[in-house]
This record gives C-alpha cells, sequence and structure tokens, in this order.
C-alpha cells in the first residue's frame, strides 16, 4: 500500500502528487490550460479575423495560408476554431458554474434544514430532472429568445445550468448529509450562529470535493450541450465563431465537398470535452478516497 | 415491495403534475404561437381578423387556467388534443413515429450492452495497466464525441468510401428487415457509442468496488480460479449498477436522439419535437414532453424495483 | 362590344429571360418523344402540411401535395409561363369596362366522386375564400377584394361582377391557390377540405402518413384527355439535405422546389447523364426591413445608408455559389415583363456599382444624421439562406463602422416580433405566385394598407402611386407607374429589397414533360408530367 501514501493531497506539493498519481488527468489538464490559453490570446494567435468575410478564398482545402482551410464565407476555420475556445469555455464555464453553485446550495440547505424544507426541495428536483437535457434546453432557449450581455449568450447559459442544478443538488445534498450529522455542527447552532452561517461557513467548505468534481464534469457536459443547441440552430448566432455552429447550416450543405469545414471543429469539440472529462475523473478519483488504489 | 411500489407511483402524481404545469408556463411566456407560423408561412397575405379567428378556434383566446384545465381534463381521460399543426389528433402524430425511435433507442441499448459489460470487466481486472488505459480512453472518447457529429462523420464515409447512403424512407422492420436495419442501424451506432462508454465506465467501477469486498477475498484465498471469482460473485453484484445506467440511460436517450435524428433525417418523436418547438405547436410539445418524463420516471421506477428483486441487501420498507 | 378569348388570354407570349433548361432535358425537349403512360412519380417535399386545404394556407408544404388532386378555375400554360388558359374554364369573356368576367365551363368535368362540376362549385368556393364562414380561414382574402358577385345563370356559367377594375385579377383566377371544391361537401361541412381530398385534379387521394409520405392514384375520369400519364405519385417528406441523398441515390426521382448551386453539383455528379436541371429566377426575394418608428430608423438618411453600404452586385456574384441567393432587383422580379433594367436599378441608391463611393456617401449619411457609431440588432430567421444573407450584410455593415448584433429567431417568434414591432431591423422574404406589380409592390406600401408591409412605415404617396397601378389598363402607363413607385420606395427606403433567390430544380432525367416557372407554386398538378424507362 505504499503507492497510497504517495498519493496523499496532504503531500508537500499537491500538483506534482496530482501529476504523478493521476498522469492521464493531468494531460487532460494541460490540454485545458492551452485551450484556456487559446481563447484568452485569440487575437495574439489567430492568423486571421474570426468575421471577415472573404469571397476569394471561399472553400479553400487546408494548406499553409489556412491550416484547416476556410468555410463557404472564406472564413479561416483554425481562426473560428481559436475563437470558438473562447466561446465553448466561458459558457461552459459559466453554466456549470451557474448550475452546480445554485444546485450546491440548494442541496446544502436541503440536507441542513430537512422536513418540510428538504421535501419540496426534493420534489422540484423530480420535476426538472424528469426532464431529459436536451427537451429542457430546447425549450428554455425557446422561451427566452436570445440576448447577449458582454458578447455572451446569458440564455443560453441558463438554459444549460438549469438542468444541472437538480443534478448536482442530489449529489452534494448526500455529500452535505453526512456533515450535517457531524457533531460540531450543532455545537454551532447552539452557539447560536445563524444558519447562513452555518451553511456558508460550516457544511459548504466540507463538500468543495464533490463541488469541485461535478463542476469539471458538468463543464464538459456543457460544452457539448451547447454544441448541439447551436447545431440545432438555438445556441450562439452566426457570425460568431462556435464549434456547434460550425457544424451546421453551411457545413450540412458543404461537407461532402469540404470535409475539414466539420471535421476540425468536431475534433475541438471533443478534445475539449475529453479533457474535461479526463480531468474530471482523475480529480475524482484523486479526492475521493473511496476510488483510490 | 408492493407498499413500496404503491406510494413510489403516488409520488410520480405530483411530480408529473409539476412537469405539465412548467411546461404550460414556459410555452406560454414564448412571444408568437402557432396561428401566423402557419398562416403566414410563404408570404400568405392574412389580417388580424383572420388571425384572431383562427386563435380562437384552436382556444388560444380563453384564459390560461382554463387552457390550462382543459389540456389536464383531456390528460386524464387520455385525451391530448390536437395537433395545433395539422389539426391531427396528437396521439395520432406521435404513434406514427414513437416506433422508430424506440426502435433506434433499443439498438442502441443492445449495442452498448454488449460493447460495455466485455469492456468494462477487462478494465477494471487489469486496472492500472495500459489496457485498462487504453479502455478509458476509449469510453471516455465515447463520452466527448458530440454523437450527431458521429453521425455526419459515418454519413460521409459511407458516401466517399462505399458510394452507399443509407435508405432516407422508413420500412417497417417485418415489412424488410434488410432496408429496415441498413436505415437505422447507422445513427443506432452513433449514439450507441456514448451509451456503451457510460455503461462500461460503471460496469468499471462497480467491479473495482465489489472486488474489494471482502467475499471476494476470501473467494480468492481459497484458491478459486480468479474469472471464475470475477463471473460468479462480482459480476452478479457489479451489473447492479449496469443496469440502472442502462435503464436511465435509456431515458435520456430518447430526448438525446433530437439531434441524431435531425442528422439522419429520421421521422421519429426528436424531429417532430424540433418541428413542434420550431412552430410553437404547444400541444404536441407539451404532450411530448410528458410522454418523456413519463418514460424517465417509469424508467427511474422500474430500475428501483429491479434492485429490490437482484439485490437481497436492498430492503424496500 | 365584348372580347373574345377562346382558351388562350391576350396576354403576348412572353419569352423567359433567365430561364434556362440544361444538359439531359434541352436534348430530350427538342427531341419530342411521345409522353409514355405508367410508372410513379416520386418526388420530395421538405415540410409536413399544416393542411390539405390550398384555401386556409400559403406554403408549398400543402401545395406540393394538394395540387394534383384539385383543378382551378384558369391555370398557367404549362411550358408558357406567364401565358392563362382555361383549366376547368372552356372559354372566357371580358368586359371592355372590366368589370364583368363570364366563364364558360368544360361540360366533363368529374369529381372523385363521380359527380359533375358546375358552376355552383365555382360559386361555393369563390364565395368561401372571398367570405370564410366560421371555423374556415382565407389566407389571401384581400386579394378578392374587387370581387362584387358571383353569379350563376346555368350550370356551365359563372359570372364575376367587380366593383373596381383590378388590373391583377386573371392572376386570381389562374392562381393555382384557388382550388375549386365541390359545393355539396362545402355545404355539409364548410371545413371538409381542411382534412379530406376531393376534388377534379388528374390523381386521386390514396393516403397520408404523417411525417411520412402522400400518395395519389391516377383519376380515370380526368377532363383531360388521355392524361394524367403517370399511374401515380408519392410525395416524401425529408430534410433538404436527405432529398440531395435520396435523388443522387435514385430513391427518388424529384424535388419541385429548388437546391442550392452545391446541391445541384452534387446531384449531377452522382447521376451523370440521368440528371436534368433546370435554372430561373424565383418569385422569392429577401428585403431588409427597418422598423420606421424606432430612432434612428425614423430618419431616412440613416436607413439609406445601411442599404447604400450593402454592395448587392457583388453580394450576388458570390453568394450565389454558395446559396439560392441570386439576381439584384428591384421590388418586381428581376427578368419579369414588369422589372427595371439594369441601367434603371443602377441609379437606385445602394445598387451603384461604385462600391468606395457607396460606402463614402453612406458614411457621409450617417455622420450628417449624428449616428457615426450606428449599432443596432438584427433579427433574422435561423434556417438558410437567411442566415446567409445575414452574415453577408453583417459583414458589409462592418466596413463603413456599424456594428450588428445577429439575433436569430424561431419562425413563431419571428412573426410575433414582425406583428409588435419588437425589433430594429430584421432580414425579410416576400414570395407571390405570379409577376403582378399589384401582388408584389403591396409590401412596401404603408402598414394600415397590409399587413405584410412589416416596415411600419406610413407614406401616402407610395399608396397613391400603389393605387394607381392597380387600375390602370395600359400596360406602358401602368410599367410606367410601378418605376415610379419604385424610384419612390428606394429613395425612402422604409424597406428595401437585399436578393432575390434563384430557383434551380434538379430531377431525374426520367421525368418529363413538368414546366419550369419563377414560382414553385404553379405546374404541380402533374397532368402533363410521365417517366421515360429507365436507361439500360
Amino acid at each position: 500500500m505504499s503507492a497510497t501514501t504517495l498519493a496523499r493531497p496532504r503531500q508537500p506539493n499537491p500538483v506534482l502528487g496530482f501529476i504523478r498519481a493521476q498522469p492521464l488527468g493531468a494531460a487532460g489538464l494541460l490540454v485545458i490550460l492551452i485551450m484556456a490559453t487559446a481563447a484568452i490570446l485569440a487575437e495574439k494567435i489567430a492568423p486571421y479575423d474570426p468575421e471577415a468575410i472573404d469571397f476569394i478564398a471561399m472553400l479553400t482545402a487546408p494548406s499553409m495560408e489556412h491550416p484547416f482551410g476556410t468555410d463557404a464565407f472564406g472564413r479561416d476555420i483554425l481562426t473560428r476554431i481559436i475563437y470558438g475556445a473562447r466561446t465553448a469555455l466561458t459558457i461552459g464555464f459559466l453554466s456549470s458554474f451557474i448550475g452546480c453553485t445554485a444546485g450546491g446550495l440548494l442541496g446544502i440547505a436541503s440536507a441542513y434544514f430537512g422536513g418540510r424544507a428538504d421535501m419540496i426541495i426534493q420534489r422540484f428536483v423530480d420535476i426538472v430532472l424528469s426532464f431529459p437535457i436536451v427537451v429542457l434546453a430546447l425549450v428554455v432557449v425557446a422561451v427566452l429568445g436570445k440576448a447577449a450581455v458582454l458578447g455572451v449568450d446569458m440564455n443560453l447559459v441558463a438554459a444549460i445550468a438549469i438542468p444541472i442544478v437538480p443534478r448536482s443538488c442530489r449529489v452534494v445534498r448526500a455529500a452535505a448529509l453526512s456533515v450535517r450529522a457531524m457533531p460540531y455542527i450543532d455545537a454551532a447552532r447552539a452557539g447560536g450562529y445563524s444558519s447562513l452561517h452555518i451553511i456558508l461557513r460550516h457544511m459548504a467548505p466540507n463538500v468543495l470535493a464533490p463541488y469541485l468534481i461535478l463542476l469539471t464534469a458538468y463543464i464538459a457536459q456543457a460544452i457539448l450541450l451547447e454544441a448541439s443547441l447551436s447545431f440545432l440552430g438555438l445556441g450562439v448566432s452566426e457570425p460568431k465563431p462556435a464549434w456547434g455552429l460550425m457544424l451546421a447550416g453551411d457545413s450540412s450543405n458543404f461537407y461532402q465537398e469540404a470535409p475539414w469545414m466539420i471535421l476540425f471543429p468536431g475534433l475541438a469539440i471533443s478534445l475539449a470535452v475529453f479533457a474535461f472529462n479526463l480531468f474530471g475523473d482523475s480529480l475524482r478519483d484523486w479526492l475521493d478516497p473511496k476510488f483510490r488504489a | 415491495m408492493l407498499r413500496y411500489a404503491a406510494r413510489r407511483i403516488a409520488l410520480m402524481v405530483p411530480t408529473l403534475l409539476g412537469v405539465a404545469l412548467l411546461t404550460f408556463v414556459m410555452l406560454r411566456i414564448v412571444p408568437g404561437d402557432v396561428v401566423e407560423v402557419k398562416l403566414r408561412a410563404d408570404g400568405g397575405y392574412v389580417t388580424q381578423e383572420i388571425i384572431q379567428r383562427e386563435r380562437a378556434r384552436l382556444g388560444l383566446d380563453k384564459p390560461l387556467p382554463v387552457q390550462f384545465l382543459d389540456w389536464m381534463r383531456g390528460l386524464v381521460t387520455l385525451d391530448l388534443g390536437n395537433s395545433m399543426w395539422t389539426g391531427r389528433p396528437v396521439a395520432e402524430e406521435i404513434g406514427t413515429r414513437i416506433g422508430l425511435t424506440i426502435q433506434v433507442a433499443l439498438m442502441a441499448a443492445i449495442i452498448s450492452v454488449l460493447i460495455a459489460i466485455p469492456l468494462g470487466t477487462i478494465s477494471a481486472l487489469f486496472r492500472d495497466t495500459w489496457i485498462d488505459y487504453v479502455v478509458r480512453i476509449f469510453t471516455i472518447a465515447g463520452l466527448a464525441v458530440p454523437s450527431f457529429w458521429l453521425g455526419m462523420l459515418t454519413l460521409l464515409l459511407l458516401l466517399t468510401v462505399f458510394h452507399w447512403s443509407p435508405p432516407v424512407t422508413y420500412t417497417p422492420f417485418f415489412e424488410s428487415p434488410l432496408q429496415n436495419m441498413s436505415q437505422l442501424i447507422w445513427p443506432a451506432l452513433a449514439v450507441g457509442y456514448r451509451y456503451a462508454a457510460v455503461v462500461a465506465r460503471m460496469v468499471r467501477s462497480s467491479i473495482i468496488e465489489v472486488m474489494r469486498e471482502d467475499y471476494i477475498r476470501t473467494a480468492r484465498a481459497k484458491g478459486v480460479f480468479e474469472r471464475l471469482v470475477v463471473s460468479r460473485h462480482a459480476m452478479r453484484n457489479a451489473l447492479l449498477p449496469a443496469v440502472t445506467v442502462v435503464g436511465l440511460e435509456f431515458a435520456f436517450l430518447i430526448g438525446g436522439l433530437v439531434v441524431t435524428e435531425q442528422v439522419f433525417n429520421l421521422n421519429g418523436i426528436g424531429r417532430l419535437f424540433v418541428e413542434a418547438v420550431s412552430r410553437n405547436d404547444f400541444m404536441l410539445i407539451q404532450a411530448l414532453v410528458m410522454l418523456l418524463a413519463v418514460v424517465f420516471v417509469t424508467m427511474n421506477l422500474l430500475v428501483d424495483m429491479l434492485y429490490g428483486v437482484l439485490d437481497p441487501r436492498v430492503r424496500h420498507g | 362590344m365584348v372580347e373574345e378569348f377562346s382558351g388562350v388570354s391576350r396576354r403576348t407570349l412572353l419569352a423567359l429571360p433567365g430561364l434556362t433548361f440544361s444538359g439531359a432535358a434541352l436534348a430530350q425537349s427538342t427531341a419530342a418523344e411521345a409522353p409514355q403512360r405508367g410508372g410513379i412519380l416520386t418526388y420530395a417535399v421538405a415540410a409536413e402540411p399544416p393542411t390539405y386545404d390550398l384555401h386556409q394556407t400559403g406554403t408549398f408544404a400543402v401545395m406540393h401535395r394538394s395540387a394534383p388532386h384539385y383543378s382551378t378555375l384558369l391555370c398557367y400554360e404549362p411550358g408558357n409561363y406567364p401565358n392563362i388558359i382555361g383549366d376547368v374554364a372552356e372559354s372566357w369573356t371580358e368586359a371592355p369596362d372590366k368589370l364583368t368576367y363570364t366563364f364558360r365551363l368544360r361540360p366533363n368535368v368529374r369529381f372523385h366522386d363521380g359527380t359533375i362540376l358546375t358552376s355552383e362549385d365555382i360559386r361555393a368556393s369563390y364565395a368561401r375564400m372571398i367570405a370564410p364562414p366560421p371555423g374556415v380561414t382565407s389566407n389571401r382574402q384581400p386579394a378578392f377584394s374587387q370581387i362584387a358577385a358571383i353569379e350563376t345563370p346555368d350550370p356551365l356559367t359563372a359570372v364575376f361582377k367587380m366593383k373596381k377594375v383590378d388590373a391583377s385579377i386573371m392572376d386570381t383566377f389562374a392562381s393555382p391557390w384557388n382550388s375549386i371544391y365541390s359545393a355539396a361537401r362545402l355545404q355539409q361541412d364548410a371545413n371538409f377540405p381542411a382534412r379530406n381530398i376531393m376534388g377534379t385534379g388528374p390523381f386521386r387521394f390514396v393516403e397520408h402518413v404523417a411525417g411520412s409520405h402522400w400518395v395519389g392514384q391516377r383519376f380515370d375520369g380526368y377532363f383531360r384527355e388521355g392524361k394524367p400519364y403517370l399511374d401515380g405519385f408519392r410525395a416524401i417528406t425529408m430534410s433538404p439535405s436527405a432529398m440531395v441523398n435520396a435523388l443522387s441515390g435514385r430513391q427518388i426521382l424529384a424535388e419541385f422546389r429548388g437546391f442550392t448551386p452545391n446541391e445541384r453539383d452534387r446531384i449531377t455528379r452522382a447521376l451523370g447523364r440521368d440528371a436534368q436541371t433546370y435554372d430561373s429566377s424565383w418569385m422569392l426575394h429577401l428585403l431588409i426591413s427597418y422598423n420606421n418608428e424606432k430612432p434612428p430608423f425614423n430618419d431616412v438618411r440613416v436607413r439609406r445608408a445601411v442599404s447604400l453600404a450593402i454592395d448587392r452586385w457583388g453580394g450576388s456574384t458570390n453568394l450565389a455559389r454558395i446559396s439560392q441567393l441570386g439576381p439584384v432587383g428591384g421590388m418586381v422580379r428581376p427578368g419579369s415583363e414588369w422589372s427595371a433594367t439594369p441601367q434603371e436599378m443602377e441609379r437606385w441608391p445602394g445598387y451603384g456599382r461604385d462600391m468606395a463611393a457607396n460606402r463614402a456617401e453612406a458614411r457621409r449619411l450617417l455622420r450628417e444624421a449624428g449616428q457615426e457609431n450606428l449599432s443596432f440588432t438584427l433579427m433574422n430567421r435561423n434556417i438558410q439562406p437567411y442566415v446567409t444573407a445575414g452574415v453577408f450584410v453583417i459583414d458589409q455593415w462592418r466596413q463603413i463602422g456599424i456594428r450588428v448584433e445577429h439575433q436569430q429567431v424561431e419562425l413563431a417568434a419571428w412573426y410575433a416580433n414582425q406583428g409588435s414591432g419588437g425589433f430594429e431591423v430584421m432580414i425579410d422574404s416576400f414570395t407571390q405566385f405570379s409577376d403582378d406589380p399589384t401582388n408584389v409592390l403591396v409590401k412596401y406600401i404603408s402598414m394600415d394598407r397590409a399587413e405584410v408591409a412589416t416596415a411600419r412605415a406610413t407614406d401616402r404617396e407610395l399608396d397613391r402611386l400603389f393605387d394607381a397601378q392597380a387600375e390602370e389598363r395600359d400596360k406602358t402607363r401602368r410599367k410606367q407607374l410601378v418605376r415610379e413607385f419604385e424610384t419612390r420606395a428606394m429613395e425612402q427606403a422604409h424597406l428595401v429589397p437585399l436578393l432575390w433567390w434563384q430557383r434551380i430544380v434538379v430531377m431525374n432525367a426520367r421525368v418529363r414533360g413538368w414546366s419550369m416557372s419563377p414560382t414553385h407554386m404553379i405546374y404541380q398538378d402533374l397532368p402533363d408530367v410521365w417517366l421515360a424507362p429507365e436507361r439500360s
């Protein structure tokens, strides 16, 4: 059982420890970091303007000038994938963060208060859970329409975050129930602390591990869902660069003549989701003692 | 057991009622309704008066609570109303399309179980070796690859390499199994990959967990051949969570086919749903959401009951 | 004195500029083979029909399925658009004051249930469209506004009395939408045609499986001797991308609405010499519609600047390679008898060929209006070629510093926002089944005059020109009025044409006898279509 001692998160450098214990997860993290860098520095890295039409370069195959080829408007696909990383990561992170945080807080509250409050929250969770994810998102987008705040489609974020809420609520509630049973929670209550204080100060930190696992897992889900919605024409709007959108519309029309139009954006989606899943998986193995060897 | 089932079924009612109410309210917030889409499409030249008249005919001018009660009354008597787009009964609209969707979902489920169980088991047995890594990468990739993209690639491959494309019209299985399969196997494979990945991961982790349990250790100590241990003891217990996942994912799959049916031009309920949403055909959307919700809660219930039957440790009080 | 026409209208036989046939089609049509009987025509339709009733809808999804089951009073002559001939009418007369039209019906027209068609069926069908009974809607009611009364002096004579001269009335009589229903059936149930098919057309109805297919079978009692040639037809519902594969894989024989150039190439590549293609400008155009009630679009300088910034000629050339968008045109279809010439167009704002000058002028106008930093939301639909057009104009506007947010909405929301004025600028479209100026210019008049005038503007001068041309009996003078209307509308730019669509029909060369036209709504009753044997 010597591996167990090596993998302990308490060791001097947790990052190094993670890399050593979870090489696959570390690889995932590396891909995520590269994508994030590309997204942040898109203006510096991308060879072209993502929205500029260039009819002369219409539908050119991958070449030195356009490594991933161009689309029907002559826009550089590599450039649009780099900018698309920005869309994917922003929407993926925001919706997962909002969904997991709202769900997490609901879950803790549900566990903390118990009784009637718990029952009401759980019934609500049941209701939202009964909608298939894509269907719920589809309806929410149709209901909210599209509105952008600071260049981010907040309604799209909401549509993706809502299905995440009940799922993270379930998981966090289960974890919070065991924390709730700890004697120091009763002690805190006896000490006259407010419920809000206890929830935020004592319970929340103790469910951080499942929360972080959920957050990474749902970023992956959110990126995938955003791609599906954009593909159906309900997500991000042209001419904004987004991976799912690059597979829709014109691409479905041209993909036989210009397979690069669907090949690279699809790979980008897969790689991003793959990286987050890999990282999330390893994070779970690493944080959850049950899965440790 | 029976009492447990009865209690669970009773709990389904408020959940489904909540789904109904939520769906109903959400749809009415959407600007616009089916009438204008229907009358003005392709440059129809209609006055507001005509639009109002059609609205009245469809009952869209009634107060919302009345509309909701009308719908509820219909649901109780299993009358789903008429599609606001075609005027045909919703049950008929869904009925003609659901067979295809269920067939694809079933095929995907079978494919996934056939792939997932051996793969998950091998991965668990050879844990932390290169075999496990390969399987894990394969399964995590399954979760990552969008099934609609996989579908597009499949079609592209068939067309460029084999100069063949699947038939575009649906033939019922019993009419011509070959014709039927040559159309539906591709979408089943495209969504089956993801499905298989989910199940395989569950199989892997539950076998790992079961292997740690004491009775397996004992069996091992007694020198029983390891594979036998796995097949006899571990498999039975490890399959439980897998059953759960197969069941729950099945309910999700029907919803998930929404995008894939689009790619493969399948006349299933997924495409019907997308069309209904784009036309604001409230009655049809409502019915489809309810249908999927019922499938979901029923699947949940069945999975839990099955758990009780298969695993004597789980006792439903 | 009454002018007499025997089956043929007085319209000059118009050549169809821009209408070309290519490949196998040309060779075959010149060969003039004798039509062969038999066979089932399989074709694709992209959408499901909301109803079976042509009176109550405007979508091709109904036309491409219901048309083969019905007849109309008059119709467009196959292969000779836009000449009008009789359908169930044998002959007709027009009074010199153009206030009375008398139709003589063919004596041998039978409904599918065996009953004989009479003038009462004509009267009942038109009455239903002019004043729909409760529970029935009439999709083109305003088109009949000048009809005062319909009289039926005997079973084979129908007389239409007009309130005022209506220069577009012949197109109304020939409209494919104005199908003739059985008066007896309408009497029993005014909504009978919405869910049942019973007409006098060349095919009788067999079945419709929702989302899948629609089947028709030859009607042996059809009034045109020896027709139809086909044994039947099967219309299959499928998405446009599936159609391409289905046509390429010979799973279907035709599709009648139209493809993109790229789809055409793919199909013709797959079918080789078994492909035939038809090309024509289309009675369908995209427009930029400004919400004239919302500042700054109440300022003509802003509207004109936004239009000036669009390179229509360049867009036409390039977008025609990747979408169904094509010709540059005014408010009437380019290539039609009413259209302005390219030279006349170039004088309109936004149609000049010197884009540098156009953009400079646009910038100047914006500066003058105090809108150098103009930014707005463009409402658009989320289907092709709307999206393509949206991406194109946004890029055009960006070149003069206008920032645009692209808001793509579902059809229902699109109409709702149009109706409530909940938009700033939108990409709109307009289609009609005929080129008659009254039918098409209605899009550009004041909002209180027409539901389709989405720009929410009021311009009485345009209304006056519109009314003047609608009542003008002399064609040359009417043409002049149309020019004046267009010039005024372009200068005011309440809403402006963007590009017209190009109709590209591709089918298997086995399909013969079908007529191409600038609208996908006519010639769909298919009596003349026949199938050549498969090439060995």
